[in-house]
């Protein structure tokens, strides 16, 4: 076991609203290349295009891109989007590699490392590992843990590999990897469903690996991406009954200004099921923004007509957007009391 | 467009979703010339599961060549990235597994999408007309229909004195379950809701 990661000093929550403080934790944010050069084949072009329609589909019109904008960000750029106009403290890449669509990766530990080594106040880098690259791997993702001081990996299901259809947590390899995790104090495991990339007769969407996994290492926590969408209720159900298994609200999030009530549905949901200190909050930049996902939030309030849901109060509102995360990731909070007058 | 194959199409169902392909603007062409059937279909992404678009290509080859007025069908799946192996086994009548070597069959898969389809229902009716304790107290009504249909389906009771509170394996539910089946029923219509919204932004307004 490493010893405890100095996470940086204290910063200033930033975004503050009818005189509450919120201390803002992007749980899930890219640091991406789809640009046509990096393109392997046509699936990497079909990647980057599927994720566009989610943009122009979701987002607000006055924050729509255009698809040039959209394949690559500067640094420039996500500085500005995330910490000058997106009310974020603080922002955790959540790396997907896709080697087998893009040239260079999608977007690797090594390209996020870059750019949270520049600002160590403002990002936090997660690794990532796949228990089909077996022994090699582990001595990988060793190596990746020390490098980048990881405290969270990413791990994609769905990931083609070679003449592989992707993989279950609860593969044998994947005990290996998650005992290894364990190990070097790699507590928080982000796991993404995805369709797979090649024709399984399963659903690809399918969460009962996580309950497995979750179950077999209470010493790890199991932050499910996209609250398990399109299986919300499957999620639901398996983590009311695991204690360290979590929902992050990317994809989930710009519901809030398309579909409002759908949106309060899925927090209601997550509420009534397992409550207000397992949903974080993520904007999954750059295919949203968190500025109007973060300003929207706060002004949220689940519909009158919707009785069955617990009230979305500011107190929860502040746990979701932020707190969670940061005990997840041991982030110093600044104190959030009342802004003076 | 005929009536006829439109109508046949129309038995189609998207497995994740519940809803005829036609309802959901899946079909961007079908028509009928000299017996030959000409149909394509259409989804919301590039990368949607090739499992569930396999089930509705077969489905909708299989509901158009049992058309009476058919001989021929060509049913073709277009802009997916597994358009041309799925294309070519239903073609081929080659079943999924036939297509995908090693891929197995997707009858199990199938079946779990018909349990979360039924306990949908059973949500949509009790929001519509309330719990009552045997179906033959449930004032009928289309959600009425559409839950004994998706009993049907499964092989559980549809006797007037069944109980109406039962689960996809034919149980009698527990509250958890049944708050469980309103869980269903959100997040199915919470996609159907984002399908149709895709399907729109990548081939406009229909």
């Amino acid at each position: 076991m490493l010893p405890p990661l100095d996470s940086g000093p204290t910063i200033e929550a930033m975004y503050e609203k009818d005189g509450q403080r919120y201390f803002v934790v992007d749980g899930h944010i890219h640091f991406w290349d789809a640009r046509p050069s990096n393109q392997a084949n046509r699936y990497g072009e079909g990647y980057i295009n599927c994720f566009y329609d989610y943009h122009r589909n979701l987002s607000p019109e006055s924050e729509m891109w255009s698809l040039e904008e959209f394949w690559k960000q500067s640094e420039e750029r996500i500085l500005h989007d995330l910490f000058e106009v997106g009310h974020v403290d603080k922002a955790i890449f959540q790396p997907t590699y896709l080697t087998d669509f893009f040239v260079n990766g999608f977007d690797t530990t090594e390209q996020d490392g870059a750019l949270a080594e520049k600002h160590p106040d403002r990002f936090i880098v997660n690794g990532s590992w796949d228990p089909r690259d077996g022994e090699a791997g582990l001595d990988r993702l060793e190596t990746l843990a020390q490098r980048w001081n990881l405290k969270g990996v990413k791990l994609y299901t769905a990931e083609w590999k070679g003449g592989s259809k992707g993989w279950k947590l609860t593969d044998p390899w994947s005990y290996r990897y998650l005992e290894r995790c364990e190990e070097l104090g790699v507590r928080n495991i982000h796991i993404h469903k995805g369709p797979t990339v090649y024709p399984l007769n399963r659903d690809a969407f399918d969460v009962a690996d996580v309950d497995e996994v979750a179950s077999a290492f209470p010493g790890l926590r199991f932050i499910v991406e996209h609250v398990g969408l399109p299986r919300l209720e499957d999620f639901c159900w398996i983590a009311t009954q695991e204690p360290n298994v979590y929902g992050g609200l990317a994809v989930a999030m710009p519901f809030i200004h398309s579909r409002p009530r759908y949106f309060a549905q899925i927090v209601g949901e997550l509420l009534y099921w397992i409550g207000e200190d397992r949903i974080t909050f993520a904007s999954d930049y750059a295919i949203w923004t968190p500025r109007w996902l973060v300003e929207k939030f706060v002004d949220f309030q689940i519909p009158a007509d919707m009785t069955e849901y617990p009230e979305l109060t500011t107190e929860r509102k502040k746990k979701i957007l932020g707190l969670n995360m940061a005990a997840l990731y041991d982030i110093p909070v600044p104190a959030l009391d009342a802004v003076p007058a | 467009m005929t009536t006829a194959l439109w109508d046949a199409l129309g038995t189609v169902v998207d497995p994740e979703l519940d809803q005829p392909v036609t309802d959901l603007g899946f079909v961007s062409e079908a028509v009928v010339t000299a017996g030959h059937a000409h149909v394509r279909l259409r989804l919301p992404t590039y990368f949607c599961a090739p499992n569930f678009a396999y089930l509705m290509v077969a489905d909708a080859y299989d509901a158009v060549r049992a058309m009476p007025s058919v001989t021929t069908v060509d049913v073709g799946l277009e802009d997916h990235f597994a358009a041309a192996e799925i294309n070519a086994g239903v073609a081929a009548a080659a079943g999924f597994a036939g297509s995908f070597p090693d891929g197995g069959d997707l009858a199990e898969l199938r079946l779990t999408f018909q349990r979360k389809a039924y306990l949908a229902s059973l949500d949509r009716l009790l929001v519509f007309s309330g719990a009552t304790s045997t179906i033959a107290q449930v004032p009928p009504s289309p959600a009425l229909d559409a839950l004994l249909s998706r009993r049907a389906t499964l092989g559980l009771d549809c006797s007037p004195d069944s109980p109406l509170l039962l689960d996809e394996h034919g149980k009698e539910m527990t509250p958890l379950r049944l708050r469980h089946a309103r869980s269903v029923r959100l997040s199915i219509d919470g996609n159907a809701g984002f399908c149709r919204g895709l399907l729109r932004t990548r081939y406009g307004e229909c």
